[in-house]
């Protein structure tokens, strides 16, 4: 059976609508990468230098790190040194498999949140300038509340103009509330003030915003080393989770926030957000590859159920879309 | 980061190279390789990297190399000059409506800093005597209005909304009404944030467009854009002309090489830089730094400029033969002073130099004494100066009082000067020998090096070869 059957056979499973979903958010990225591999296929009937040439520019003009292409395409080189290969077309596959591999969670529970029943759960958003933090809470309370969770929102960005009432609109709209304390206050005692109130009403999951701050500024690195602390003293446990929101059009500068963030904050997951756009994420590659950490979820626009779990298989499944039809319908005709 | 600097890159691949009076294809090609990689790490896009290697290509191969660079550097040289002319010359200015109100429109994705920045530019515009109005443009974002209320009203600077209910095109409308009205010269207009492939969002912009007639469209642009700032830029340049760029968020550690392929594929010039949260965190865009920047090798850069702009080679030479001859005089001094004074404070030509960086902060390098030093030598006449012999107490004392300085410090500096003189005699060889044996010897007590207190300044060679100091 091959490769793509496989992916398809595995996707079927999972619901119709949602694979829909990300099919159409991703349907841009999927236009662009699927078309070139295919074209590039096509077109070299014969494996040369030129052909990895330009495996290595739809690589690379898709975000993944210079590095884990360099890596991949000798890889690539080996196995075609190694199985003789000839034909673009029997590549193709390999390359789709490595890939794959190179998103897949190590267990699949990774992409699950850290979130119990019967405990209040912490968790904490952290990013870069507006990247989508405030954003993906107000999805991520509208995803929590429709699960029946008791959900509550701590407005920790206290620094930029109407972030918090930015974070109140979403409160509105999902019908959640939001601790909150005056711009410009400390946002430890706001997360401080937030988790007491969890705590007295029974709340299930707490989401904590915070202001975008650049991985390179120490003293805002150090801010959030003290809202990690806070938690951390006053709920045993807590954060549940650290999210990095990672924006997809960003490039390379995705792993030193990835490292970075990861590093000083903890880091559990990410999310990248705006996946919608024609921005190939391919950064994604590069972070699983380099630092292993994993993607949980996908922002695919800026409406409340923008938001969907990350699915490697469906990921490369919505990338190769066009090639799997037309395997199958290779494969039915032959019968 | 987890890339090595391109400077040591480079540096490798430029070892086996050296001792080329040309520079022929293989340097050029050898060069290029690592250039190319460092402006992918960069998120340069592709294809402009690819177009930009080919056209560096062709006007290296062939060129003569200074004789202050070796070939590598020549390569760079070339590689800077013609990065900072794809940057775009000179600072550009924004365009200002002979009939007020000017009207500037902002436009980018979501997150890029248009709000921002919007307030950053009337506050820029305030302090050039005009009277800006910040338009509330943005009625889909959560609480879009409001931030831009605050920031008006931490500025001072009037806000013109009109809530979320009314569409953008007559928000535009009616605030260059209101500009007019109360003699406010220029209006800036936040947008929303919206994909380039929306084509919704897109067209609300060109309709806003439309009303406005903007003097001025700049399109607002996160430094830390990967490889889909091509399409984001070429897509908002053909639907709405644009006049410029922001560029945002460079306080960070971005490479920023979006700069790069924004300019090369609108040809539209980035106008402001932003570099911070603040409101004041705005500046003009200077097409060298960033070419530096995305290179990674500003140290480097800005090495080969000061080599090639302040060392004057021959001179150099002459002066090391003499030297070479036991002779040394106060000119020559100075002379070897200025050249290296040229270059900048001598603690960072010691930091840009390969390998040197460690001795950074170890050498106890006395700028002050330095100055103290020149100022001695230039109190001299000139017959002084050729004949150092003519010193006697009196000429000491006046030279004191015409520098500045005390006796000791004269008789000093003249002893260390002896002191020097007599070590070169003892050299006499060429630079690198002299290297050797001021190591052995512990250096060689410079009359500006302070008693260090960690090392010693092992093999300095200076003032006695002042080649251009890289290999
Ligand atoms: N297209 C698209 N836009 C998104 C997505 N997620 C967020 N946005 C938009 O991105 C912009 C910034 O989002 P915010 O949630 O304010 O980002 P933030 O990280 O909280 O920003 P700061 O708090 O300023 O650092 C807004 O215009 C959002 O609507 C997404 O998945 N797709
Ligand atoms: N560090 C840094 N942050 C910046 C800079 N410019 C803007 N920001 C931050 O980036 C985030 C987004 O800025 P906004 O001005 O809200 O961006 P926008 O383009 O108006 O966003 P939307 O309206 O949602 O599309 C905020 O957290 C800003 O404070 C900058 O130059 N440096
Ligand atoms: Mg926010
Ligand atoms: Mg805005």
């Amino acid at each position: 059976m091959s490769f793509f059957k496989r992916l398809r056979d595995a996707i079927v499973q999972k619901s119709e609508e949602v694979t829909q979903k990300f099919t159409d958010g991703l349907a841009k990225t999927r236009d662009l990468l699927v078309e070139k591999v295919e074209d590039l296929v096509r077109r070299y009937k014969k494996i040369d230098d030129d052909f990895f040439d330009e495996l290595e520019e739809i690589l690379i003009t898709s975000d993944v790190g210079v590095n884990t292409v360099m890596e991949l395409i000798d890889d690539l080189r080996g196995e075609v040194r190694k199985h003789k290969i000839e034909n673009a077309i029997d590549l193709q596959p390999i390359l789709s498999e490595k890939l794959v591999a190179l998103l897949k969670n190590d267990e699949a529970a990774d992409t699950a949140l850290n979130v119990e029943d019967g405990r209040l759960n912490v968790i904490l958003f952290v990013g870069v300038n507006g990247v989508g933090k405030t954003t993906t809470i107000g999805k991520m309370a509208h995803m929590f509340k429709q699960q029946g969770k008791k959900v509550l929102l701590a407005a920790g960005d206290t620094f930029r103009a109407a972030a918090i009432e930015q974070l109140e609109v979403w409160g509105d709209r999902v019908g959640v509330e939001v601790i909150k304390q005056q711009q410009g206050s400390d946002p430890a005692a706001v997360i401080y003030d937030a988790v007491q109130a969890a705590k007295s009403r029974n709340v299930d999951v707490l989401l904590c915003d915070t202001a975008g701050r650049l991985q390179n500024k120490v003293n805002l690195m150090e801010e959030l080393a003290k809202v990690h602390r806070v938690l951390a003293r006053e709920l045993p446990g807590a954060p549940h989770e650290v999210l990095l929101v990672l924006d997809a059009t960003t490039g390379q500068n995705a792993l030193s926030q990835a490292k970075t963030f990861g590093e000083s904050a903890g880091v559990t997951g990410i999310v990248l957000t705006k996946l919608d756009g024609t921005a190939k994420g391919g950064i994604v590659i590069a972070i699983r590859n380099e630092l292993n950490i994993p993607v949980k979820y996908v922002g695919l626009g800026e409406k409340m159920d923008d938001l969907q779990p990350f699915d490697p298989e469906q990921f490369v499944h919505a990338l190769f879309a066009g090639l799997i039809q037309q395997e199958t319908e290779a494969e039915n005709t032959q019968g | 980061m987890a890339f090595e600097s391109l400077a040591n890159r480079l540096q490798n691949a430029f070892d086996k190279l050296r001792g080329r009076g040309k520079i022929d294809e293989t340097i050029v090609n050898e060069a290029m390789r690592e250039v190319r990689l460092a402006l992918l790490e960069a998120d340069v896009n592709f294809k402009v990297v690819k177009d930009f290697v080919a056209r560096v290509k062709e006007r290296a191969v062939g060129q003569e190399v200074m004789k202050s660079l070796t070939p590598g550097q020549m390569v760079i040289k070339i590689v800077n000059e013609e990065l900072v002319e794809l940057m775009g010359g000179n600072v550009a200015q924004l365009t200002m409506s002979h009939r007020p109100p000017t009207v500037i429109m902002m436009a980018g994705l979501q997150g890029a800093g248009k709000t921002t920045t919007t307030g950053k530019l009337a506050k820029y515009l305030t302090k050039q005597n005009r009277k800006p109005l910040m338009v509330a443009g943005d009625i889909y974002r959560p609480a879009a209005i409001k931030q831009l209320q605050v920031l008006g009203e931490q500025l001072n600077i009037p806000v013109f909304a009109l809530g979320d209910q009314v569409s953008p095109v007559e928000i535009a409308r009616q605030a260059i009404e209101h500009a007019k009205a109360n003699n406010l010269d220029v209006v800036l207009i936040d947008t929303a944030g919206r994909l380039h492939i929306d084509e919704a969002l897109m067209e609300e912009l060109k309709q806003v467009r439309e009303v406005a007639k903007p003097d001025e469209i700049l399109l607002v642009v996160d430094a830390m854009t990967g490889q889909d700032a091509v399409n984001v830029a070429e897509s908002f340049n053909s639907q709405l002309e644009l006049t410029g760029v922001v560029l945002t968020k460079l306080d960070g550690d971005t490479r920023g090489g979006a700069a790069l392929s924004v300019k090369a594929v609108t040809g539209k010039p980035i106008k402001f830089a932003a570099m911070g949260e603040k409101m004041d965190a705005l500046e003009a865009f200077h097409p060298d730094r960033m070419a530096s920047r995305i290179l990674g090798m500003g140290d480097v850069l800005s090495l080969i400029e000061k080599a090639q702009a302040n060392v004057d080679e021959e001179k150099a030479r002459d002066m090391e033969r003499q030297m070479r001859q036991g002779e040394f005089t106060f000119d020559m001094f100075l002379d070897s002073m200025q050249q290296l004074r040229n270059m900048g404070p001598f603690e960072d030509i010691l930091g840009m130099l390969p390998g040197m960086n460690k001795m950074k902060g170890k050498m106890n390098v006395d700028e002050k004494q330095i100055a103290r030093v020149e100022a001695i030598a230039k109190s001299m006449t000139k017959a002084e100066r050729a004949n150092p012999d003519l010193l006697n107490a009196s000429r000491r004392k006046r030279i004191a009082a015409g520098s500045g300085t005390s006796i000791q410090e004269v008789n000093r500096f003249i002893k260390q000067f002896d002191d020097m003189k007599k070590m070169m005699k003892q050299f006499s060889g060429t630079a690198e020998k002299m290297m050797k044996k001021s190591k052995k010897k512990g250096g060689m007590g410079l009359p500006f090096m302070g008693k260090g207190k960690g090392g010693n300044p092992g093999g300095m060679n200076f003032p006695f070869n002042f080649k251009p100091p890289f290999k």
